[in-house]
């Protein structure tokens, strides 16, 4: 019997997720993108330097990722990782999930918000490279961060709302 | 071929060789309805009864007391569901009900659909170790209070809950009411090494399952004290004393009876399974920012439950599963509504710790050598998921 074949995730993520590409954090990045799971409150970071191509545009020379999250979120930051590197910015940002998890063979339905995760940390740290150098930003870019901007106060807002619960309980604790 | 190391025996336990023999001539030759007049029939119905017997022996109580279900969950719903209905039509004014923060979701949420219906439920917190303390309970009664479920041993953080001391209150607060509070235990996690007589417990319900104790899949029972009102919640022939309708799992039902009588038998490999236990936390909580959830002393002899910062659990339970390990966690990623886990959070752990937390539960055929590969694997697992990891 093949034990592989009853795992929730495909081949190519398992793999990815066993030798990880691009981890670990940048020294001196261009732009960072550090963005958080609005489904299970997870975290991505992602670091870019860059670099110009001899036509003069500007691509990613390098690439770097750290997640704390499940294996769909680690497997979709290395691949995107490999997917973007040494592309142009205006290649990289056109970039979305759907190629992700293609590329990864797929995910199970409820992990597809890990694979968002991924593109967002990297439209952020093009959006923060772009805009630390007073470069024009695209407008779906732009748009995105707003977006991303508004998750993450509803991220903020839903810890605290399980750190009031635990507030709670601990004000509990030493009424006794 | 990887080894095969099965670490999780709160999710659930192996077959027990002696189980499956005593439950195939039931699959096979002995196929009758226990309620055919018949021969065939007969046969199925003294196999039945003679688990009855069984269950009634090991839980102390008198066969007539012991109702048969498709599973703890079943039985769960049938306790907390059939009791109330019965005192609904019985007291006709509003009354208060009482269950703990850290009950399985097979209580957890009865008791939450009970208050949709507009029942008054209080949920007990439990102390920061994952106990809830008889006080609290006792606050926590009303003298419109009539039905009280508080699990015997948690499923996640092996908790052991004082069971036998809030039963003692409950009948001690009995004596001086008209209308009697009754007292659920969902047992489940505790009938392989804690002591189930409900005399001394004093309780008036106990759910337990058979697939935690090495019986079958789909059978649980559920022992009902002589004189508890109680409503059927499933209608139709009225089999098991007109309270669970539907033909018996013969064969399975012959599986719970088999391994009960197993769990008798094999009382003195607690020592043993506590012995790797203690292992198992001792070296555990060598890993740096490792924590143990729950308390250290009053938890089953078969659970660890750690927390390891910058892991995700989910990550951490596919890593190991990859090395041939398999175990559980309380991450919101690994969870079907990706929440983390009830418990861990009523015990006051922050977001970010139940998602790095780890379950480890031991069992009848778990040996040192496993315990030692794991114990192995585990720091490089870990190690590899925080090079990843920002934190
Ligand atoms: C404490 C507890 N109660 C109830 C259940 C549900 O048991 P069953 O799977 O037989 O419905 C479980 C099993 O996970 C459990 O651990
Ligand atoms: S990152 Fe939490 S579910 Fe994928």
């Amino acid at each position: 019997m093949n034990k592989k074949q009853f795992t929730l995730y495909s081949k190519k993520v398992l793999e990815h997720f066993q030798n990880p590409r691009n981890y670990g954090k940048m020294k001196n990045p261009d732009g960072v993108g550090k963005v958080g799971n609005i489904v299970c409150g997870d975290v991505m970071y992602l670091y870019v330097k860059i670099g110009k191509k001899k036509n003069g545009k500007e691509y990613i020379k390098d690439i770097k990722f750290q997640t704390y999250g499940c294996l769909a979120a680690i497997a979709s930051s290395s691949i995107l990782t490999e997917m973007v590197k040494e592309k142009t910015i205006e290649e990289a940002i056109k970039i979305n999930r759907s190629q992700i998890v293609k590329r990864l063979g797929g995910l199970p339905p409820i992990k597809m918000h890990c694979s968002i995760l991924a593109t967002d940390a990297l439209f952020e740290a093009i959006y923060d490279y772009l805009s630390k150098n007073k470069k024009p930003i695209p407008k779906f870019l732009k748009e995105r961060h707003k977006q991303i901007e508004k998750e993450k106060k509803e991220i903020e807002k839903r810890y605290k709302e399980w750190i009031k619960l635990e507030e709670k309980l601990s004000k509990n604790e030493k009424e006794k | 071929m990887p080894k095969q190391i099965y670490l999780d025996y709160a999710a659930t336990t192996p077959i027990d060789e002696e189980v499956l023999e005593a439950m195939m001539p039931y699959l096979k030759k002995d196929f009758g309805n226990p309620s055919s007049l018949h021969h065939f029939g007969q046969i199925t119905r003294v196999a039945i009864d003679q688990t009855r017997k069984k269950a009634a022996r090991f839980l102390n109580c008198s066969e007539s007391e012991i109702v048969f279900c498709g599973s703890a969950t079943e039985a769960n719903s049938l306790a907390i569901f059939g009791v109330v209905k019965a005192l609904q039509k019985k007291i006709k004014k509003p009354f208060h009900i009482i269950t703990t923060k850290i009950e399985h979701h097979a209580v957890l949420h009865p008791f939450e659909e009970l208050e949709k219906q507009g029942v008054e439920v209080s949920f007990v917190a439990p102390n920061k170790i994952g106990i809830v303390e008889t006080k609290e309970i006792k606050k926590a009664i009303k003298d419109n209070t009539v039905f009280i479920s508080v699990m015997y041993a948690n499923n996640e953080i092996g908790t052991v809950q004082p069971i036998e001391e809030i039963g003692k209150l409950i009948s001690q607060i009995n004596k001086n009411r008209k209308q009697k509070i009754y007292f659920h235990t969902d047992a489940v996690q505790a009938v392989n090494y804690l002591d189930c007589d409900v005399q001394k417990l004093k309780v008036d319900l106990l759910t337990l399952s058979a697939h935690k104790i090495y019986g079958p899949k789909g059978v649980g029972a559920l022992f009902i004290k002589k004189g508890t009102p109680i409503e059927p919640i499933i209608y139709g022939g009225g089999h098991e004393f007109g309270l669970r309708s539907g033909t018996e799992n013969v064969a399975g039902i012959v599986g719970l009876g088999k391994a009960i009588e197993l769990v008798e038998k094999h009382k003195g490999d607690t020592e043993r399974i506590k012995n790797l236990r203690d292992k198992i936390i001792e070296e555990v909580l060598k890993i740096p920012n490792a924590k143990l959830n729950g308390s250290r002393e009053n938890r089953l002899p078969n659970n660890v439950n750690v927390s390891i910062s910058g892991v995700e659990g989910e990550s951490l339970v596919i890593a190991l599963d990859q090395e041939g390990i398999a175990v559980s966690t309380g991450s919101a990623c690994s969870s079907h509504e990706l929440k983390p886990s009830h418990v861990l959070l009523a015990i006051g752990l922050s977001p970010k710790s139940t998602h790095g937390s780890l379950r480890i539960t031991l069992g009848r055929f778990t040996t040192e050598d496993e315990i030692d590969y794991f114990l192995k694997v585990l720091p490089k697992v870990v190690k590899r998921l925080r090079e990843i990891s920002p934190f």
